[in-house]
């Protein structure tokens, strides 16, 4: 049996956005499903070299609780979003995917980017992709 | 023996730890025990008493229990495969 297929378009690159991507990969994986993550436009600058560990923005509209949120899970222990992906990474099939043309438009190569990053693709080839799952999230 | 008493092989603490990480710590453990081995895992989170039996069933292994304890929940499997 092929394996189910849940794809994510991850267009937002705040710390509140990317928590739920990392989670929902996690939920995905345990499940046994394969996830494909499209990251473009903001979402690809959260996944440029350093800024993964780095990143502490969170969405303007909760701007004022980012401090907060960020002093909770610290004190909480709660990992970080890029470890929880990682994590999923390490025990499923995620694979994330670069928007091709995001990098040109801002100039990048694939060496600016994380190595959790696994290709760069078009929005058609990811597109064709999320079509044969059953779940396509953008966040 | 009833389940309540069923002993466990490995127990697996993750009291503190929020979602996904007490499932993601039992996946694991599970992939690293032998068939027919019993893993426990304490968990204060509040999903794992579901998240965790329907993980169970999805990946084919018995869920032996789900225990409420003081402040956590103990669940525990059996791997099956």
């Amino acid at each position: 049996m092929a394996e189910e297929r849940f794809s994510m378009v991850v267009f937002s690159g705040t710390v509140d956005k990317l928590y739920p991507v990392a989670i929902m990969s996690s939920g995905a994986v345990a499940m046994g499903m394969e996830v494909d993550i499209f990251v473009t436009f903001w979402g690809l600058q959260a996944f440029r070299k350093g800024n993964p560990r780095e990143l502490g923005r969170v969405s303007k509209d909760f701007e004022d609780q980012a401090g907060a949120m960020m002093q909770i899970m610290q004190e909480k222990n709660v990992p970080s979003w890029y470890d929880t992906l990682l994590q999923a990474k390490e025990l499923g099939n995620v694979r994330v995917h670069a928007c091709a043309m995001t990098m040109d438009l801002f100039g990048l190569t694939k060496d600016d980017l994380d190595p959790i990053v696994d290709d760069v693709v078009g929005v058609g080839e990811f597109v064709d992709r999320a079509k044969e799952g059953k779940v396509t999230l953008f966040i | 023996m009833n389940e309540q008493t069923v002993k466990a092989d490995r127990i697996i603490d993750a009291r503190g730890a929020y979602c996904p990480g007490p499932l993601m710590e039992l996946i694991r453990a599970v992939r690293e025990a032998r068939v027919g081995e019993v893993l426990e895992v304490l968990s204060s989170d509040s999903g794992s008493k579901r998240d965790i039996p329907a993980w169970a069933e999805k990946a084919g292994h018995e869920v032996v229990g789900v225990f409420p304890e003081q402040g956590y929940d103990r669940i525990v499997v059996r791997k099956a495969k």
